[in-house]
């Protein structure tokens, strides 16, 4: 066989798209997959939405009491929605066998499980923050503590998403990973929600609120670094099975 | 049980006393063999005698527990040689909720496109083109694996490994692959692949390397 002739028909061959191009072909099928499964995407927000008009019906129509709790009410009720997602999200890609076309791909997999997740929290919890000014008056939360939950929750739900990730990658190759999952997850949730209630709680007295949503960013910012490299190693596992 | 096979002019995967062990039970090997540019290795074997676990070994999914693999003369490393290969395992590796072209929009997008290739023509080749649209959950099995066998005819690797790449496949779908497998010897390219029947079906003028696996 003539080498020669060879070479640049290699060098065509082993050519690699850019990290961008990856990054914007994941978006796009993630964001198709949703489209094609938009009912599944409204739940967090009917779920939530349920849960929220549950309370005054079953504490009273008491606006001062509603007010004191709102906050907590809220920020849990965003968790537990989040949960069911959560378990399945590299479930799907290991069992079709996408997981194993992304971890042979040219491109670094903690980017890849980055974009993932910031692709399923765009469309699972981007929407529950979307609504929340509606579930606010539901539970008579005042006006003004509004903005430091929904920044509370900005900064709290892309963490516990990240956080979830991981475990989500631990339990992807395990069955019944719901409850795992969950029993999991319930410790790492605790410091955020105490952050996150922290501040709405400040916020509600009219005390000075920024430390524990600095704090929450500076959790986040922990996790956008290591979340995504713990993940990549769980998923590497999960595809050894 | 080791087969050794004489050293080659252009080898693109080299393999030396190749072994897998799942909880200290060995799987397979050690194995040694060779692949040139251009040739085609069957690996056969029964069911369950360790097919699948050497190509998942081969693609760096599964650790291997001794020996070594060399790439185009190199020491295999995953993280550098990503993309070098493509693999067609049991499951198609694509999104039953996307159609087959959005799913090679997506693996075009991870892997790159060969050059001279584009999607329209890799739908064409596997004669999927009239379901380029069709969510891939619609369509058959054969469907589903012509599908994924598109993806050939589009990424860039040189190396293929191919799990059973008959499987679910009519005599069309089989010489599809044969013409596939064919041309990407011709390009300089080198394939391995496994199945249960394949030397019945396999395309008799390309260069064949049986490998049994010892069960």
């Amino acid at each position: 066989m003539n080498t020669a002739s060879l070479v640049p028909a290699q060098q065509a061959m082993t050519r690699t798209p850019g990290t961008l191009a990856a990054i914007r072909a994941l978006l796009r099928r993630e964001l198709l997959l949703a489209w094609r499964r938009r009912a599944d995407a409204l739940f967090p927000v009917l779920y939530a939405l349920i849960v929220v008009s549950l309370f005054p019906f079953a504490l009273g129509p008491e606006d001062a009491l509603l007010a004191r709790i709102s906050g907590g009410v809220l920020l849990v009720t965003v968790l537990l929605a989040m949960l069911p997602s959560l378990e399945s999200l590299f479930r799907g890609d290991l069992e079709d066998g996408s997981l194993e076309q992304m971890l042979l791909a040219p491109q670094p997999l903690p980017l890849l499980v980055l974009v993932r997740v910031f692709a399923h929290w765009t469309t699972t919890t981007l929407p529950l923050i979307v609504v929340m000014p509606l579930l606010a008056v539901l539970l008579r939360l005042p006006a003004q503590v509004l903005p430091v939950l929904i920044v509370a929750l900005l900064l709290a739900t892309p963490l516990l998403a990240l956080l979830g990730a991981i475990l989500s990658a631990l339990t992807a190759g395990t069955r019944r990973s719901a409850i795992l999952l969950a029993l999991m997850l319930l410790p790492l949730a605790v410091p955020v929600v105490i952050f996150a209630a922290g501040a709405v709680a400040a916020a509600q007295s009219g005390l000075p609120y920024l430390a524990p949503l600095l704090w929450l960013a500076a959790a986040l910012i922990l996790a956008l670094v290591l979340a995504p490299f713990a993940s990549a190693s769980a998923l590497r596992i999960a595809a050894e099975t | 049980m080791s087969i050794s096979l004489p050293a080659s002019a252009d080898p693109i995967l080299e393999v030396q006393r190749l072994a897998f062990a799942r909880n200290d039970e060995p799987v397979f090997g050690p194995l040694d063999f060779a692949l040139d540019r251009g040739e085609t290795l069957l690996v056969e074997g029964d069911n369950g005698s360790g097919k699948t676990t050497l190509l998942r070994v081969l693609a760096g999914l599964l650790p291997a527990s001794g020996g070594e693999i060399r790439l185009g003369g190199e020491p295999l490393d995953h993280g550098a040689h990503r993309g070098r290969m493509v693999f067609l395992g049991h499951q198609p590796g694509m999104k039953g909720d996307l159609s087959p072209c959005e799913n090679l929009v997506f693996l075009s997008g991870l892997y790159g496109t060969r050059e001279g290739t584009d999607i329209q023509s890799a739908l064409e080749q596997v004669d999927l083109a009239i379901y380029a649209d069709t969510p891939l959950r619609l369509l058959s099995a054969g469907q589903k694996k012509r599908a994924a066998l598109a993806r050939l005819a589009l990424l860039p690797g040189e190396l293929w490994l191919l799990d059973e790449p008959y499987a679910n496949l009519d005599r069309r779908g089989i010489e599809m692959v044969n013409t596939l497998v064919a041309a990407h010897g011709a390009r300089g390219g080198a394939t391995l692949l496994t199945s249960h029947g394949a030397v019945r079906f396999a395309d008799p003028h390309a260069r064949h390397v049986r490998l049994e696996l010892a069960a």
